[in-house]
């Protein structure tokens, strides 16, 4: 056995606890994952069954934590795992499951899977199976302080726009305010509307907040790769910056995976509770409206729809809060099929974006919202991750659909903003 | 006394059952303390929601499928609810049964006529066909099938064909049929704890941590 596979089984054990042995113990392999799977149902290939996905993982837990497969492995019947196992399941790990999580409510036992390839994913990137465009995000974040190497010149340029155009001093670094704003590296480079909005959002509710120059940047590969230590430092640097300065609070912002990285995961990553509040942005928004603290003027008119980012509704609890929204500042609003909690995926998350092996499987599971936005004859797609934002924005022009405008929601509050009130 | 069955009915009744029931308990104890050792992690993230009523809740409303998915696997779904209900029927409603329990734990109930027992067998032995069948055809579910699942399954329709021939002396010898019935359940219950019928009872803990996981982050689960 290679240092390199003992290394991942390694991990992998560490990962196996009660509800994973609980959910492998459950399975009736009756493959009703496979028709929650986004990327099944759009290839029809039944590898890519979510369960599958997870084998590896099984036959460790099965060979080395039940009577029974101890006995079977000690009589050289278990079914050991080799390096081409784990280079085969790479596809199936890394490229074919963005962690959406609707497997993970559909499973008739209750087997969260989504959470199971988080785990297998530690196996898989301690055994040097991570893909490479993640590595390299993952090492361009721990010594530039973002994913997309170091930005801090660009943040601070976009700053400057931002208070020229909105005439609203940013103060960098200030101590006591309300909060600590992240932003993601996707919002930095490719979507800074947002940063005028919130200028102009926060001033009107009241709400002191700053960005810092040593963790602005939300995002966490080391979650995508599956991580810990990788996923822990980058969580500490934003811990670290948001107690330095005092806040009350961190608010994460149109990022999936950010959200549960930084609120989910972040505590049990750096093995304490925090003593600040972490808030999505959109759960921010909503509160703020709900204490009047946020007034629009004027709606759109267009036919808009809203994408779910699977990682803040469905694995994020927040549905309600962006319909809300929504709703004032929207007049043409529709669903589509399966809208919140069960929403299809784009395809993009989970570090399937970043990971180039992936793009021909990410093309085909957008046919899934290709259909859903021409079933509802949307102008116009709102969504609350930049991530998902980057995706639709990406598979939209390769489907040709183009025609079909997008946007943050944070953005469009921004821009409906009732700035007399 | 002369019937050359008896003294298997006599075993399958008396030291076969015991040993049975022995392997069940002990395996199915075994089975859920080597889960439960392994324990889990404290979550130091503070809860949004309620996770452990969350988690209770889970364990209930999973039976009931998500909307629209019934029309993807149709098979699946009819054919498990349809088994599940069936079997349940046949094995807890049968007057013979509730007196077995009665005797080994004191608890009875009112029997079921045996017309609904009669179909509720035939229902559930029609879906496990069913089920086999698109075991085979459908492309996941042949993906996904390994010996165990045979064996689940060959263990499954057993007790229900026996039975059901046993009480209506449909063909064989009467005796002989009723220790083949029993030595079914029996190889059934032997079984248990080392197949995935162990899902009968690691569900409930399966569902709980899913619920409980979705409902710390006020998420549905």
């Amino acid at each position: 056995m290679t240092a390199t596979l003992e290394r991942g089984l390694n991990a992998l054990r560490e990962q196996i606890d009660a509800p994973v042995a609980s959910f492998f113990t459950s399975c009736v392999s009756c493959g009703l994952c496979a028709e929650a799977c986004i990327f099944y149902k759009e290839t029809g290939d039944p590898e890519l069954t979510p369960i599958h996905k997870l084998d590896l993982m099984r036959r460790v837990w099965s060979n080395e934590y039940t009577l029974f497969g101890r006995a079977k492995s000690m009589l050289g019947m278990g079914h050991k795992i080799t390096e081409g196992d784990l280079t085969k399941w790479e596809r199936l790990v890394y490229d074919s499951c963005t962690m959406c999580g609707r497997c993970t409510l559909v499973c008739p036992v209750g087997n969260d899977i989504a959470m199971m390839i988080r785990k297998m994913r530690e196996g898989m990137s301690s055994s040097g199976h991570a893909p490479a465009e993640l590595v390299g995000a993952a090492e361009r974040h721990s010594d530039y302080g973002s994913p997309m190497g170091k930005l801090h010149t660009m943040l601070a340029a976009k700053i400057k726009a931002a208070e020229k155009e909105t005439g609203i001093p940013i103060e960098m670094d200030k101590a006591g305010v309300d909060y600590l704003v992240l932003l993601s590296a996707q919002e930095i480079v490719e979507y800074s509307d947002v940063l005028p909005a919130l200028a102009r959002i926060f001033k009107k509710a009241g709400v002191t907040w700053t960005i810092s120059n040593e963790g602005f940047e939300a995002t966490n590969v080391g979650v995508q790769i599956g991580n810990r230590d990788i996923a822990r430092n980058l969580v500490s640097m934003v811990v670290g910056a948001a107690e330095k300065l005092g806040v009350k609070g961190i608010i994460s912002p149109e990022c999936g995976h950010a959200y549960q990285a930084l609120r989910w995961e972040g505590p049990n990553l750096i093995g304490r509770s925090y003593d600040f509040e972490v808030v999505h942005i959109i759960e921010l928004l909503d509160r703020l409206a709900a204490q009047g603290k946020l007034k629009t003027k004027g709606k759109d008119h267009t036919r808009l729809t809203f994408h779910d980012p699977c990682q803040i509704n469905r694995r994020g609890g927040i549905n309600k809060e962006p319909r809300r929204l929504l709703d004032m500042v929207a007049d043409n609003f529709i669903e589509t099929e399966d809208a919140g909690t069960m929403n299809w995926c784009c395809g993009g998350g989970g570090g399937v974006g970043a990971n180039d092996r992936a793009a021909d499987l990410r093309f085909k599971a957008f046919n899934r919202k290709k259909r859903q936005f021409e079933g509802v004859g949307a102008e116009k797609v709102v969504t609350m991750c930049a991530y998902c934002h980057h995706t639709l924005d990406e598979q939209l022009e390769l489907h040709n659909m183009d025609s079909i405008e997008t946007q943050g929601l944070t953005e469009m509050i921004g821009e409906y903003l009732d700035d007399e009130a | 006394m002369n019937n050359p069955y008896f003294d298997l009915l006599m075993w399958a009744r008396g030291p076969g059952f015991d040993i049975a029931l022995t392997i069940l308990i002990g395996g199915l104890l075994l089975r859920v303390v080597e889960i439960v050792v392994l324990s889990r992690k404290k979550d130091l993230a503070k809860p949004k929601g309620s996770p452990v009523l969350q988690g209770l809740k889970t364990i209930f409303t999973r039976s009931v499928p998500r909307k629209g998915l019934i029309k993807e696997a149709p098979v699946t779904y009819i054919g498990g609810y349809i088994f599940h209900i069936g079997f349940a029927i046949a094995f807890l409603f049968l007057g013979a049964h509730i007196a077995l329990i009665d005797d080994l734990i004191g608890i009875q109930w009112p029997e079921a006529n045996k017309a609904l027992i009669e179909t509720a067998a035939a229902l559930a032995v029609v879906a496990l066909i069913a089920l086999a069948w698109t075991r085979i055809t459908n492309p996941v579910r042949r993906a996904l099938t390994t010996f165990d699942d045979w064996l689940v399954w060959l263990l499954s329709i057993l007790p229900l064909v026996t039975g059901y021939i046993a009480v209506n002396r449909i063909f064989g010898d009467g005796t002989l049929m009723m220790a083949i019935h029993m030595l079914s359940a029996e190889a059934l219950m032997v079984a248990f704890p080392f197949t995935k019928l162990m899902h009968a009872v690691t569900f409930a803990m399966a569902r709980y941590y899913n619920g409980s996981i979705q409902g710390r982050k006020g998420a549905e689960s």
